[in-house]
């Protein structure tokens, strides 16, 4: 096989060199990954709700989305959930670890043009808040271009919960944002409210002019859809984020669709209308 | 048009073959397929078509593209997949050169795949027309000449005593120039008798068991097409053996695994098939659960989804997979069960 990287483009499955500059372990099987390049600095530029497709050699790759807003330029971060091979290797690795990571991956949540001047409801379940983050972060760091905030964010258990700091120091004390927490069954030293976000969401009575996004396992998206339309909100008022199994994550590896649309590169953002006209196959 | 004799075929592949390499059809333990050719090697212009599409010179069946080198906690990456010569790959159908132009639908769409792309830049195709289409064909149905391959930079007709050597694009007119002095003008007998020849071919194909089948863009909505109760009754014999999706010029579905060499790591790809259970499988789970939905994407593919974004079905009408189904099953059968019954 002769080599064609002199003569040739950069192919897209080729990935570039990042390193690992720090881990935090967030809950027992999250570790958020804080990745820059050698020389310092997001390996890319992209916009919230991207992807990025993390290689560790030689157990392989995997597509996750990033979690730490655009307008953090010095690193980008994953949380990432220990749950199959690829993350069990990136769990047992040490900060200062190099990694490859190509991307971004996919299209963004419409910061700059259906979101801008909204006031935004975000609903995320589990490791969902990951990609539900990098937008809120985001609209955060642009304060005064969105209107009032509400983060509706539940776990199995407060151990459970991922980006602490967040959730009840950093995001509580910006402007006009609330944080809505739950988890999903009673324990001693949890204050807060108890049960699944679904319900959650619908007794919480938001107003029906807001902008949602949602992520989290496929169960729950499935029944917060259906909350918000009892409650009045239309599928055209909501966003959310796929995750289908992804090899190349430029739309020619084959399995990520959902009917004719690619999750990697159509997607993984979709306007919950649009997903009516696909295949409930997902 | 040019001419040689076709017993003279062997000098043509060995002077083709000193400027780079050929890939020709080659008969190797009873299979014909592509593989690069040999001084000795018989190139096989009787088989109608290759056990393994011609796709394989383009999009190989596994591709080494990525060498990792771990020191430590440093990494460093080096690329070595594509094609960095210029080869020829003669022998190809007009199926499988039609195959040609459905995948650079796919791999030279933004972001190009570069691997695929070189060997795209740096090969030169020379079809051959088909003398003799055989039960299975229904190249017609996607309105593929196979009397008059296109897609290619040389076309070929086998008269049976010479080979009619007709170019049809600037690459081709490189290698015929190379090729000068074994390729003799066609005199006006020849110029007369393609024709004659097409036309004898076009006439068989009329004859064909296929010959009226009609491959049209399935007019219903996507859904409908996708809840069709006749998916149950079609994948009902499946095996999920993925023998199709092998044998199919026009699947570009690619894994993505990592090698431990024991010095380092190769990162490959290789062909994979949407029939296998695991190829959608997930940590949370499979959105194609049983043998139904497999069945399913695969058709939908060629018949709905491919032709949604690029506008025009996914299949060449090869009939390699009605020979090659363990179970008889096939994209004609499925062409004409859903959507309602057709022609």
């Amino acid at each position: 096989m002769s080599c064609s990287c002199s003569t040739h483009k950069r192919d897209p499955l080729v990935p570039q060199v990042a390193v690992i500059d720090a881990m935090r372990v967030d809950t027992p099987d999250v570790t958020t990954f804080r990745v820059k390049k050698p020389a310092g600095g997001q390996a890319f530029s992209f916009m919230p709700g991207q992807c990025a497709m993390l290689s560790v050699p030689p157990v392989g790759e995997a597509i996750f989305s990033i979690t730490s807003s655009p307008t953090e330029k010095e690193y980008m971060e994953f949380s990432i959930k220990r749950c199959g091979a690829v993350t069990d290797h990136l769990h047992a690795l040490e900060a200062g670890t190099e990694i490859g990571i190509r991307g971004p991956y996919g299209n963004a949540f419409p910061v700059e043009t259906a979101l801008k001047g909204q006031d935004l409801l975000f609903i995320a379940g589990g490791i969902g808040l990951a990609p539900l983050r990098s937008v809120i972060n985001y609209v955060l760091a642009n304060r005064d271009q969105y209107g009032k905030v509400d983060i509706v964010y539940g776990a199995r258990s407060a151990s459970d919960l991922v980006h602490r700091q967040d959730l009840f120091e950093t995001w509580p004390a910006a402007p006009a944002t609330q944080v809505h927490l739950t988890i999903d069954r009673a324990e001693e030293n949890w204050a807060g409210h108890v049960g699944f976000v679904p319900q959650f969401v619908k007794e919480l009575g938001f107003s029906l002019d807001k902008t949602v996004l949602v992520c989290g396992p496929p169960i729950m998206i499935k029944f917060v859809l259906q909350g918000l339309e009892e409650i009045g909100f239309r599928r055209d008022q909501v966003y959310t984020t796929l995750e289908l199994k992804m090899k190349c994550g430029v739309g020619k590896c084959g399995r990520c669709n959902i009917g004719d649309k690619y999750v990697c590169k159509d997607g993984p953002v979709f306007r919950c209308d649009e997903l009516e006209a696909l295949p409930d196959e997902y | 048009m040019k001419k040689i004799a076709k017993d003279r075929l062997p000098e043509l592949l060995q002077k083709m073959a000193e400027a780079g390499k050929v890939y020709a059809p080659v008969n190797k333990g009873g299979k014909t397929n592509f593989s690069v050719w040999q001084p000795g090697d018989a190139a096989d212009l009787t088989t109608l078509r290759s056990a393994v599409p011609a796709k394989s010179v383009l999009f190989p069946q596994s591709e080494t593209y990525l060498r990792f080198a771990q020191q430590g906690k440093k990494l460093s990456i080096e690329t070595v997949g594509g094609e960095a010569d210029e080869y020829v790959l003669f022998g190809v159908r007009a199926c499988d050169a039609k195959s040609f132009a459905l995948l650079d639908k796919v791999f030279l769409s933004e972001p190009v795949d570069q691997f695929y792309a070189s060997r795209r830049e740096l090969g030169t195709v020379v079809a051959v027309a088909c003398r003799e289409p055989e039960d299975a064909c229904f190249c017609r149905a996607f309105d593929i000449a196979a009397d008059a391959p296109a897609g290619a930079d040389v076309c070929v007709w086998d008269t049976g005593d010479d080979l009619f050597w007709l170019v049809q694009t600037e690459k081709g007119e490189r290698l015929t120039a190379r090729l000068a002095g074994l390729l003799e003008d066609a005199g006006a007998a020849d110029d007369a008798a393609l024709p004659a020849l097409q036309a004898q071919i076009r006439a068989q194909l009329d004859e064909l068991p296929l010959a009226a089948l009609v491959a049209e863009k399935k007019h219903q909505a996507l859904k409908q097409l996708f809840d069709d109760e006749q998916w149950l009754a079609c994948s009902e014999s499946c095996l999920g053996c993925g023998t199709c999706t092998y044998v199919c010029p026009t699947c570009h579905c690619y894994d993505i695994q990592d090698y431990d060499t024991g010095t380092g790591t190769e990162r490959s790809r290789c062909w994979d098939s949407c029939m296998f259970s695991d190829f959608t499988q997930m940590a949370h789970g499979n959105p194609r659960k049983t043998q139904k939905e497999r069945f399913r994407q695969r058709f939908m593919h060629k018949l709905v989804y491919y032709p949604n974004n690029y506008n025009e079905i996914a299949c060449v009408g090869c009939g390699r997979c009605l020979e090659a189904c363990p179970v008889n099953m096939n994209i004609v059968k499925v062409m004409k069960k859903i959507g309602g019954e057709a022609r």
